[in-house]
């Protein structure tokens, strides 16, 4: 499905990643874990086309999508959230949902200030396909509200139906996790899987070690900007070399 | 859908107390103030577009409105073209030119954008001043005609009133339109964060261009009705001052608000005639008016005052209650 090739980035000086390679299968549930600065999210922003990798290769299937632009990949079915959840603060709601249907419906600068019969036709299937997808995550009560009043952790759950919006391939989570308490979390996993069900492939990049060995169908740990291992929530937790990275060597 | 029908009410109405009030004005001197107030509306609903639903600044707004003035005076000066037609020219010439010029500069961000469209028009304005042969330079462009459109001639305050305001409503209504969209969703996306915006899929380099584009056309189909009515132009009213003031009536009447530009515009048109005394001052007091609203109302004068008109309710409602 997704399939990351001898990734090196560079920034001034700094050696981020070195020569990272790794692959998601398809509807398959991956977690990239490792310690802090271990570069999970300058990898996320690599293969999402916020940042240009200095060498390197990303395919979707069996399309290259290196040095793709975010917007073109949203359009393929690549999308992903945001470990700050970035909403669109003065929006409400369901409008930000809205927007995850943008490369879903067609209409230009013209026909919307003209209100054209096609513009107030998609209009109405988008209201409804943005509603759908809050019920999705249980956000339907909530619509209306302005998504800078929202809690943390139902701003987390806006993130994630803003990208079903899109209705993604594959959807790349960066530490969906953080700042949710321990009933969130487990609602997040639970909604992790519906995702799955819906034939989605999943990438996490996350912390909470007890969320990613329960999802999580395989692991890619980085340490220091380098893959350190690979295998099922099983292999890494007897991995030698992952142990000693977490907790130091004596 | 009632907010839907709620805001095409609001329209009507505002549109409907537009349309009378030169019946109770007939004659008067203040028509001709609500005829500058039209096109100053125009143009705060244009910078609004930009500033307000895209979050991309721009201090060279005038320029867009010089641009649109000097080529309708040009073409209808010197050459024989129908005025109608150049307005029509005037228009696409500055779409074209913001187009053109959208690219590079909207790559820009924050202070970097404001310098660049502060370069822009402080160059568009030593072109005014300086292209004599064209523009008549610094003593301007005088001999204009008049609008017209068959027997009527836009050459009074009361005609003129309904020009300028017939343009302005219509531009005022699309734009309402346009911010209840997937356009205008997509543009306050970019505003609130360009990044997840592009995630989602919304091309954000060519719709800031667009909006770009759009801005500048209305910028200069306001330039063309203000050559045409005024039937003398100067480089001078197209200066930095005034791309100032469009953007003090933008904030002061509210970001994102097309009442709110109109009540900007309102407010900057007037003033000036009620701050005579001051003279030269009058900038100072812009100034001033700009770091109060944005430091106590930043959402502007309409924000301010729908903030005003929950409190009332709540307190008539509150009062209702005590007494039941």
């Amino acid at each position: 499905m997704l399939r990351v090739e001898g990734i090196t980035q560079l920034f001034g000086g700094l050696t981020a990643l070195t020569d990272v390679s790794f692959s998601v299968a398809p509807r398959s549930i991956t977690g990239i874990i490792g310690p802090n600065g271990a570069g999970k999210t300058t990898l996320f922003n690599i293969v999402t086309g916020l940042y240009t990798q200095t060498e390197g290769k990303v395919y979707l299937g069996e399309k290259n999508i290196s040095f793709f632009e975010p917007e073109v990949l949203a359009k393929l079915g690549l999308v992903r959230t945001f470990q700050n959840v970035e909403l669109f603060g003065q929006m409400s709601v369901l409008e930000n949902v809205m927007v995850g249907l943008h490369t879903k419906s067609k209409s230009g600068i013209f026909s919307c200030a003209f209100k054209l019969p096609g513009q107030i036709k998609e209009e109405k299937i988008v209201r409804e396909k943005a509603h759908k997808w809050l019920e999705f995550t249980g956000l339907e009560d909530l619509a209306d509200v302005e998504a800078c009043n929202l809690p943390f952790g139902k701003g987390r759950l806006l993130e994630i139906s803003r990208a079903m919006a899109v209705e993604p391939q594959i959807i790349l989570m960066d530490e969906p996790a953080a700042g949710l308490n321990s009933r969130e979390t487990a609602g997040l996993a639970e909604l992790i899987h519906k995702i799955q069900d819906l034939g989605i492939t999943i990438v996490l990049v996350e912390h909470d070690m007890e969320l990613v060995m329960d999802v999580c169908e395989s692991i890619v740990v980085l340490n220091l900007g380098k893959k350190l291992a690979e295998g099922t929530p099983r292999e890494i937790q007897e991995n030698k070399a992952v142990i000693a990275a977490y907790l130091g060597e004596d | 859908m009632i907010k839907e029908k709620r805001q095409i009410l609001i329209f009507l109405l505002f549109a409907i107390i537009i349309l009378l009030v030169p019946l109770f004005l007939k004659g008067n001197y203040f028509l001709n103030v609500l005829v500058f107030i039209g096109i100053n509306t125009l143009l705060a609903v244009a910078l609004n577009l930009l500033l307000g639903y895209a979050g991309q600044i721009s201090l060279g707004h005038a320029a867009f409105f010089g641009l649109g003035a000097y080529v309708s005076g040009i073409l209808t000066t010197r050459y024989p073209v129908d005025p109608w037609l150049a307005l029509v020219i005037a228009a696409l010439c500055a779409a074209a030119l913001a187009f053109v010029i959208g690219f590079p500069i909207l790559k820009l961000k924050g202070h970097y954008l404001a310098m660049a469209t502060l370069g822009f028009g402080i160059i568009m304005y030593i072109f005014f001043n300086e292209t004599v042969d064209w523009t008549g330079g610094p003593s301007g462009l005088s001999g204009i005609p008049n609008l017209r459109l068959g027997p009527l001639t836009f050459d009074n305050d009361q005609n003129n009133y309904y020009l300028v305001w017939m343009i302005t409503l219509g531009v005022m209504l699309l734009s309402i339109n346009l911010s209840h969209s997937r356009i205008g969703r997509a543009l306050r996306a970019i505003n609130d964060s360009e990044v997840a915006a592009r995630v989602m899929g919304v091309n954000a380099r060519m719709l800031k261009v667009q909006i770009f584009t759009v801005s500048a056309l209305i910028s200069a189909i306001a330039g063309s009705l203000y050559a045409h009515t005024m039937m003398f132009i100067s480089p001078a009213s197209f200066g930095f001052n005034f791309s100032v003031e469009l953007l003090t009536m933008v904030i002061i009447g509210g970001l994102g608000s097309i009442y709110g530009s109109f009540l900007g515009a309102a407010i900057l048109t007037m003033l000036p005639e009620f701050l005579r005394v001051f003279r030269d001052f009058d900038i100072v007091i812009y100034g001033l008016m700009l770091i109060l609203i944005t430091m106590f109302m930043p959402t502007g004068l309409i924000g301010g005052l729908e903030a005003l008109v929950k409190v009332i309710v709540s307190k008539i409602k509150g009062s209702a209650a005590k007494n039941a």
